[in-house]
């Protein structure tokens, strides 16, 4: 999306100026199941926090809680300046969303999926033809444009979610696993997204299994391991609390939890297994980290 | 939210949902041809027997069993497009659509009123189909307009109330499977009401169910409504049934919409 049509922020904070997502003291189970136990966080205005952790750990509890999806049993969420449980929907007119499933309307075409959340977000029409066209050309889907999304691929329909994300003009953008099931070059594209928003001011929470996604994109990364933050800092702090050189946040994690990071099977926590969509990361970790 | 973007919400939800019919206009057509084959089996391959069962003197014909019939099978038109109803919104449920309007700016009421005003709109249109197939088969009414403004009112009562037990249905449901059996329960209750035969006719216990049950009182004041007859104290108990299962449907759906569909 370019930056030209960027209507100003819809929500300006109200309180603690620079600061887009403040988490105190975040507590959730289901019934006797602690799923987070006392998460603290805080992310500045135009950065990107990656949220790291194995299956189970809590991410999408953690997403779905920010996004006003669930309500903690306690601490403090503070999202754009809006308080979650006091001003839902001042938090929902700031956020956009991409679930860790592809939510579109299989039933639609790409571009009625688009201009449906242009519709529900109040955009003027000449403007939401506009954006609804630079998206689909900007995700690689105009050929797709008129089909119904039933018949698309999985990786077009991750990438349709992220563009009907983004039609609405989210100052906070919540992606929770956004390229697990891509293939590297759609990865690179995500990436690349997430850079441009975050160019233009917008800010990112993410979650991820793959360390090398946090390292290429995340200012911070905060280490989410049985719903607690392990550890938390910049990528490079994270590698530097690991002696030796040539560390990476593989080591990093085994080290601080005692198991590999990426698709722990929960029944066997000590193996680490290759993740699921069968893209190894390290393959990418070289090219990635170069080009950067 | 302001209130005119609640109407706006609602009516682009509308639209989405008038999008799918029109899309997939076999899925409407199935749930309308289900009450048709009930209605012509019942007629043609029973309708001489039940007919001459009939309490009229001297036992009835084929003609006055459509004429008894019609009712129960428009009930049962208003319950088929109430399935869909259900399977629609499970599939907005399971597929993370509603999770995603959630995260929107978006009432409540806006979220779910795309389906509400096409279930009726469905509903309206399916009756409009069998009214037309009751008339060629021979369907005749001796009642003025006032019966059937009567007879149109409670049909689409019958229908809101229905659409909210159903969305609820669907959202609880967890599983487009469990959504499109649940409210069958609503297609197999008119056949144990006095929609198909009298419940005199039936065994006691079975008797007393149908009698008390809420498709009987309904039933009974649209034959009341059709036929020109007066209606009596049931009509009150018909329009009752309606609002309470209409009341128990919304608020269930209000409670079910809150939920977080776990994948
Ligand atoms: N609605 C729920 N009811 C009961 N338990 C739940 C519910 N939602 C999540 N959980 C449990 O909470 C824990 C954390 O789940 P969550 O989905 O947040 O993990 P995650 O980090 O996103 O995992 P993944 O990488 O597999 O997506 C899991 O053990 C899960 O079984
Ligand atoms: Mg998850």
């Amino acid at each position: 999306m370019t930056t030209s049509n960027r209507a100003a922020p819809k929500t300006p904070p109200v309180s603690a100026p620079g600061t887009a997502i403040a988490v105190v003291g975040l507590r959730k189970s289901f019934g006797d199941h602690h799923v987070l136990g006392g998460v603290d966080l805080t992310v500045p205005v135009g950065t990107v926090y990656a949220l790291l952790g194995p299956n189970g750990a809590g991410k999408t509890t953690m997403v779905n809680i920010l996004s006003t999806l669930l309500t903690a049993d306690a601490g403090e969420v503070r999202v754009a300046g809006h308080d979650v449980r006091r001003a839902p929907g001042q938090v929902r007119s700031a956020i956009g969303v991409t679930g860790q499933f592809s939510a579109i309307d299989m039933f639609l075409t790409g571009r009625e999926n688009l201009r449906l959340m242009a519709d529900l977000s109040h955009l003027d029409r000449r403007g939401a033809a506009r954006d609804v066209a630079a998206l689909l050309e900007r995700f690689d889907l105009v050929e797709a444009a008129d089909r119904r999304a039933l018949t698309w691929s999985g990786g077009m329909r991750r990438r349709l979610d992220l563009a009907m994300t983004l039609i609405t003009r989210p100052r906070v953008i919540f992606l929770d696993e956004p390229t697990t099931g891509l293939d590297p070059r759609s990865r690179r594209e995500v990436w690349d997204v997430v850079r441009e928003q975050v160019a233009d001011g917008v800010t990112v929470l993410l979650t991820t299994q793959y360390l090398e996604e946090a390292d290429a994109l995340a200012d911070r990364v905060g280490v989410l391991d049985a719903g607690t933050l392990a550890a938390e800092g910049t990528p490079g702090e994270l590698k530097a609390l690991v002696p030796g050189d040539g560390t990476n946040l593989d080591d990093v994690f085994l080290a601080l939890t005692g198991h590999a990071a990426s698709a722990v099977d929960p029944a066997d926590p000590t193996g680490a297994v290759a993740p699921a969509d069968g893209i190894a990361p390290t393959d990418l970790t070289e090219k990635e980290t170069t080009a950067r | 939210m302001m209130p005119t973007y609640v109407v706006r919400d609602s009516m682009t939800m509308l639209r989405r949902n008038l999008r799918h019919l029109s899309r997939y206009p076999s899925l409407a057509v199935m749930l309308i041809a289900i009450p048709v084959v009930f209605l012509l089996l019942f007629v043609y391959v029973f309708g001489g027997t039940l007919g001459a069962g009939l309490p009229v003197h001297g036992g009835g014909t084929r003609a006055d069993y459509l004429t008894y019939l019609v009712p129960g099978i428009w009930i049962m038109t208003v319950s088929s497009v109430a399935n869909g109803t259900a399977v629609a919104v499970a599939i907005d449920q399971t597929g993370g659509m509603f999770a995603r309007f959630r995260t929107m700016d978006i009432s409540r009421v806006s979220v779910l009123a795309g389906h509400v005003l096409g279930a009726v709109i469905r509903t309206v249109l399916a009756l409009a189909v069998m009214i037309v197939v009751a008339v060629l088969l021979g369907f005749r009414s001796d009642a003025g307009l006032p019966g059937w403004l009567g007879a149109a009112g409670l049909v689409l009562l019958l229908a809101f109330s229905f659409t909210w037990l159903t969305v609820a249905m669907g959202l609880a449901a967890g599983s487009i499977e469990t959504a499109s059996n649940t409210p069958l329960v609503l297609m197999v209750l008119p056949i144990v009401s006095s929609g198909f035969v009298p419940t005199e006719q039936m065994p006691v216990g079975l008797r007393q169910f149908a009698e008390h049950q809420p498709f009987t009182p309904i039933i009974e004041t649209l034959r009341s409504l059709t036929s020109g007859a007066p209606v009596a104290s049931e009509g009150w108990f018909a329009v009752g049934w309606c609002v309470v299962i209409g009341a128990v449907g919304y608020l269930w759906s209000r409670r079910q919409l809150g939920r977080v569909p776990t994948r």
